[in-house]
Order: C-alpha cells, then sequence, then structure tokens
C-alpha cells in the first residue's frame, strides 16, 4: 500500500505552510517522512539545503517536531525532559534559553513537577518545548490545536507568530481549516497521498473563492421572474430570501445590474448581506473533484 | 554539526542512569538480597555437605557463577526496558527523529545498561565477601570479563527490547531461554560433576564459556579454555552488533 504518491512540495523559509487533508490523506506521513520517524521507498527531501538521508544530521538538527499524540516519559520533570531533548538534538546545554522557552510556554512555574502531574493542555506545552528546545529552524505542528482549550490555542499562534518573526519555518497540519485561512501564508491540499494545490491563502481564496450576496425580501416570491435570469440566483427560506452567487474574482460583480433591475421590477428588499466562502467550502469542492 | 553527537549519547545516557537512581535503593537491594540468599541456601546449607571442587570451597566456587547469573539478567532487562519502554510510550517518535545514528544510539542506551550491571556485580562481589573468602587471581581479566559480558548482554538485551511488540514477548527471551541456560551454565557446579552425555551436551551452552573464564579469572580453573570464553563473549558480541546495526538500518520494530 502506498500512503503517498507524486508528492512534489516545496516549503519558502520563513513561511508559514498549512497542510489540509481529510483524516488517513498522508499529512502525518509526510511529517514523519521528512522528521525520519518513517522511512520512504523511493524520493528524495532536503532541508535547508541537506539531504534527509544522506547529511540526515544536519537536516534533523534544523527540525523540531511536535507530533500529534501526546508522548512524554511520565516519570520525568519538565525541566528534565526539555533538557534532554536540546542534549539529544546534539545541542550544548543552554539553561537561560530554556527558562526563557518555559517562560514563554507558561511551563516556568511546573518545572520541577513530573509530566504525570500535569494537565492535558500542561502536557502539549511541553511537547513544543521539547521541539523548540534545539532552537530548530523548521518546525513541524501536526495537529496543534486538536483537543486543546481557547486559552492554549491563542498562546500557541502568539508563539507561532513570534516564531514565524523570529524567521523560523512552520509547517502545520489542521482541522481548524479557519486558522489555517489566518495564520498560514500559504496552503496545500492533500488527499489520498497527493498534493491537490499549492496555493498563497489569499490567492486561493481569490481563485477559487465564491462569494455571496443574500437579499432578505419586503414579500416573499414563489418564482424567479425570468427578467432576472442573467443572474444565478436562488430562493431560499421559503422565499424569502434570495441568494446570488458570483465570482469574487470576475470583473464586475453584476451586483449594480441586478440592484437596478430589481428596482424596475419593484421588487423591495429590507436586509442585504454579502459573504465570501471560506477555505473550508474551497476544500471541500477541491477533494470533492479529486 | 559534528561527527559524533556527544551531546545526545550524554542525554541519553544521563537520563538512562537518572531513571536507574531514582530506584537506587530498590536496584541495590534487590541483589544483595538475592545474593544473601543464595549464600544462606547453596553456600551454607548445601555447601557445608560438599567437598570442594577443584580445591576450591563450594562457598567461594559459586561466587562467579552467582555474580554472572546476576549480570545476565540485569543486563538483558535493563537493556530491554530501556528500549521496549519508548517503543511502548510512543517517546521514541524523539529517539527516530534526532541528529542520531543507530550506532550511537546503541552506544548510549548499552553503556547505561551496561554500566548498571557491573556496579551490581560489584555490589555481589563485596556482598559475598561478608559470607566467604574470596580471592581474585587475575583482577585485570575479572574485570574484563565483567565488562565484557555486561557489554554483550546489554546488546542482547536491546535486540530483544526492540524486537518485543508486548510485555509477554519482552519476558519470554530471558524467563524461557537465558534463565535455564544459565542455572544449567555451570553456575553452581563445575560441568566436570555430569554424567555423559550431559557434559557434552553442556558445551554447547554459551553460558558455560562466560562462567568459566570467569571463574578463571578468580581461581585459575575453568571447565573450558580461557581462550575459548573469550572468543565466545566477542564472538557473540560481533553477532549482537550486526544485527542491531540491521535493525537500525531497516527501521525493524523501530519505524512503522
Amino acid at each position: 500500500m502506498t500512503a503517498l504518491g507524486g508528492v512534489d512540495l516545496e516549503v519558502r523559509r520563513g513561511e508559514i505552510f498549512a497542510l489540509l487533508g481529510p483524516n488517513g490523506a498522508g499529512k502525518t506521513t509526510l511529517i514523519s517522512i521528512v522528521c525520519g520517524t518513517v522511512t520512504m521507498t523511493s524520493g528524495t527531501v532536503v532541508v535547508s539545503g541537506h539531504d534527509i538521508v544522506k547529511d540526515f544530521r544536519a537536516a534533523r538538527a534544523t527540525i523540531g517536531l511536535v507530533p500529534q499524540e501526546i508522548a512524554i516519559d511520565i516519570f520525568a520533570t519538565v525541566w528534565d525532559t526539555v533538557r534532554f531533548s536540546r542534549g539529544l538534538f546534539g545541542r550544548a546545554p543552554d539553561p537561560a534559553y530554556i527558562e526563557q522557552l518555559l517562560r514563554d510556554l507558561s511551563l516556568w512555574e511546573k518545572r520541577g513537577s513530573k509530566i504525570i502531574e500535569l494537565s492535558g493542555g500542561m502536557k502539549r506545552r511541553v511537547m513544543i518545548a521539547k521541539a523548540l528546545s534545539h532552537e530548530p529552524e523548521l518546525l513541524f505542528l501536526d495537529e496543534p490545536t486538536a483537543g486543546v482549550d481557547v486559552n492554549l490555542r491563542r498562546d500557541m499562534w502568539a508563539l507561532v507568530r513570534k516564531l514565524r518573526d523570529k524567521g523560523v519555518t512552520i509547517v502545520l497540519t489542521t482541522h481548524y481549516i479557519e486558522e489555517a485561512e489566518e495564520m498560514a501564508d500559504r496552503v496545500g491540499v492533500i488527499d489520498k497521498g497527493r498534493i491537490l494545490l499549492v496555493e498563497d491563502t489569499a490567492a486561493l481564496m481569490k481563485k477559487l473563492g465564491k462569494r455571496r450576496l443574500r437579499l432578505v425580501l419586503q414579500q416573499a416570491m414563489t418564482t424567479i421572474p425570468a427578467e432576472l435570469a442573467d443572474w444565478s440566483l436562488e430562493l431560499q427560506a421559503e422565499g424569502n430570501q434570495l441568494l446570488y452567487t458570483f465570482d469574487a474574482n470576475a470583473e464586475g460583480t453584476g451586483i449594480p445590474g441586478l440592484l437596478r433591475r430589481l428596482g424596475e421590477l419593484g421588487i423591495d428588499f429590507k436586509d442585504l448581506d454579502t459573504e465570501r466562502s471560506s477555505l473550508e467550502d474551497i476544500f471541500i469542492s477541491l477533494v470533492e473533484r479529486a | 554539526m559534528p561527527r559524533i553527537n556527544h551531546n545526545g549519547i550524554w542525554a541519553i545516557y544521563r537520563t538512562e542512569m537518572s531513571r536507574a537512581l531514582r530506584t537506587v535503593w530498590q536496584s541495590i537491594a534487590t541483589p544483595v538480597i538475592t545474593t544473601a540468599l543464595y549464600f544462606v541456601v547453596f553456600g551454607g546449607a548445601i555447601g557445608s555437605h560438599m567437598q570442594q571442587v577443584g580445591g576450591v570451597d563450594y562457598g567461594a566456587f559459586i561466587v562467579p557463577g552467582l555474580i554472572m547469573l546476576t549480570l545476565l539478567t540485569q543486563s538483558i532487562s535493563n537493556a530491554s526496558i530501556g528500549i521496549y519502554f519508548p517503543k511502548f510510550t510512543g517517546t521514541i517518535y524523539e529517539l527516530l527523529s534526532a541528529p542520531l545514528s543507530g550506532f550511537e544510539a546503541i552506544i548510549a542506551y548499552v553503556g547505561a545498561a551496561a554500566t548498571k550491571s557491573v556496579a551490581i556485580g560489584l555490589i555481589i562481589l563485596v556482598t559475598a565477601t561478608f559470607f566467604v573468602k574470596v580471592e581474585i587471581l587475575h583482577p585485570f581479566w575479572m574485570v574484563a570479563f565483567l565488562l565484557m559480558t555486561s557489554i554483550a548482554f546489554s546488546l542482547f538485551g536491546f535486540i530483544i527490547g526492540i524486537w518485543a511488540r508486548n510485555f509477554e514477548q519482552l519476558a519470554i527471551v530471558p524467563s524461557l531461554v537465558v534463565t535455564p541456560l544459565t542455572f544449567l551454565g555451570g553456575a553452581f557446579y563445575s560441568i566436570d560433576m555430569l554424567p555423559q552425555p550431559w557434559r557434552t551436551v553442556s558445551l554447547f551452552n554459551p553460558v558455560v564459556y562466560l562462567v568459566s573464564g570467569f571463574r578463571w579469572s578468580f581461581f585459575g580453573i575453568g571447565d573450558v579454555s580461557v581462550a575459548a570464553s573469550l572468543g565466545f563473549t566477542a564472538g557473540f558480541m560481533a553477532l549482537c552488533l550486526v544485527l542491531l546495526w540491521w535493525m537500525f538500518r531497516t527501521g525493524y520494530r523501530l519505524k512503522p
């Protein structure tokens, strides 16, 4: 069975890259190959100019990984396990750096606690601290906000932005598509082991995004008048709402013409609202098409 | 990045050692009590009814065998748990993603396990001196055998730890293979005391060579030649290293 096939992906230095895909799409497998926890059957991966097989030491020294599942020696203390990770990745001890890291992650007070005594959210913070302990240039976050409370999620995104400002490249997978939309510079969509698309988040929104104009009518309609056939309209809410869907990047939106025509036909509305389709809509339509 | 990840090796070694130190009293008390019991039963109760073996008092005769017995079981269990536990809890992801070669991982884990075994071996030796008079004819070779056996069987334990998929498998090799071989390996007797064909059969038991060589370093007598003992231990070590090299190269039961 092939988990991944024909993946050709380039992540730019210093960007936040979001990998989106349904469960089993191959997101974790892709990350695991780069980090060395899964061996690929064929292909090449280069991290900061270092081949991950031939030059695995240099490549891996630059990578930090926060896996999906929490896995830490539960009898170790926070301080010990973070210090261990730094050493394991070949770095000389730097208590000042680790102190700052633990403070940034609100773990400083807990530095002497054993992992077994910590809450789930705190354990996840420790996982992040471990991944950052050796000052990586490239950070992988596999589903970082799955099952995480609001506080931690906010802290985590603040940290991600701070890391990006320092020049750290961040690759994340997430189920929260709004977050990818908000956080990521670029988005890659993966399904059934294939990259379907890689695009700037904004460009993707523009390219594939549909916009909608919703008109709340004064009087309900039963059918759409033939005079409005030039616009793709839909009646909703038992004829009380008229929904106009249009391409976000078309030359003209067609809205002024539509509103003029409605005026001519004497169709009054009491409210209007426009909305942009989310990355989630785009994502679903891409995966369905594939 | 230096050619060898010293910091990585040290991080693992230190963590493994501190794991043992967390239960330091248990680590010391268990072998001391066990050894004391062996001396009471074999040395005191049974040994008092036995004549000398090869010119050595029975109580003293069993000291090298007893140390070997503990050395083998401790080396295997320390090293196998050291690598099996990260696999079981999932923390192995960190080891696999680290800029650390398989050889460096072996040095760190096996080094820590062997250190613990040597320490326990020396504790038993000291305990034994409270019960019997122990003389060591060849101290250099005694230490050499102690080190080689600890390393060889820690390597073997490391292999078991990687191979094991569950706790049953982790326990099955030590209990079904190693313990019988150890008891039949001449820890408590000289194989010359066995009737044929068992004496010849015993020569196929690898533990015989270990115990014999170790006993020779104490008393200058052994069931087989010292060269055979040394050769066997070195050969076993080499075999384990080749197997481990293959395991790390292919990711056998380390990577999904």
